[in-house]
């Protein structure tokens, strides 16, 4: 059970090391930084400080009581990070595969849409456009 | 009453700051962008379309005819982009 927000990069595998022991189940997901054909050299994550922290737990929380989960884990960067680099992971742990497949892809969805992050592209030529919220991430949220 | 109004992402950029200190009488956060929106160009520009306006009070996400009630913060900014 932890929400941690943090600039540093951090080892996915470290991560999922001792996450879930006992669980029969465990999903993790990665969100990367996209070049985007060479148009985008980095991403730059500005954050709510306060809120932001505040939001993912909340969700991890939700998740846990919903779906069950033994453990979850959300590790959320902020700040500039290059094409290639990862943003972003979730792990849910279950009992069993669907609730720790419908865990993360429950708190995929609420981190997507309605943690406070935003995304600005950086090209060759400096800072570019702030990313648009997507309908189909809004879309998703109905789901649950 | 005073509040704390914070702006991130493109309306910090376009209000030209990321928070500032506001006095206020408005009953509703409809009624606090109306205030800001006649403070300049500045505001009125980046809050010109609240369809792209997404708020928190004291950092819990709120609609536009939210009352301010006893908050002290209201934060104004885009629709979140995170994962």
């Amino acid at each position: 059970m932890v929400a941690r927000l943090q600039r540093d990069a951090f080892d996915i595998g470290e991560e999922l090391r001792d996450f879930g022991a006992g669980a029969g189940a465990i999903v993790s997901f990665s969100g990367l930084v996209r070049a985007e054909g060479g148009r985008l050299v980095a991403l730059e994550i500005e954050h709510y400080p306060g809120m932001t922290e505040k939001a993912m737990t909340a969700y991890g929380e939700a998740a846990a009581e919903r779906f069950g989960l033994r453990d979850w884990r959300i590790i959320h960067r902020h700040g500039r990070l290059e094409a290639g680099e990862t943003i972003m992971m979730v792990a849910t742990a279950a009992r069993h595969r669907r609730a720790a497949f419908d865990g993360a892809e429950y708190l995929m969805d609420w981190l997507k849409s309605r943690a406070p992050f935003w995304k600005r592209e950086i090209g060759p030529a400096g800072p570019g456009a702030w990313v648009e919220a997507r309908a189909e991430d809004e879309d998703a949220l109905a789901r649950w | 009453m005073a509040l704390d109004v914070l702006y991130f992402a493109w309306l910090r950029e376009r209000i030209g700051q990321p928070r500032e200190r506001i006095e206020t009488d408005a009953a509703t956060v409809r009624e606090l962008v109306a205030q800001l929106a006649a403070m300049d160009e500045w505001h009125a520009a980046a809050l010109s379309d609240l369809s792209a306006v997404r708020v928190a009070l004291d950092q819990e996400l709120a609609d536009l005819d939210a009352p301010l009630g006893a908050a002290r913060e209201v934060a104004f900014f885009p629709p979140m982009t995170g994962g």
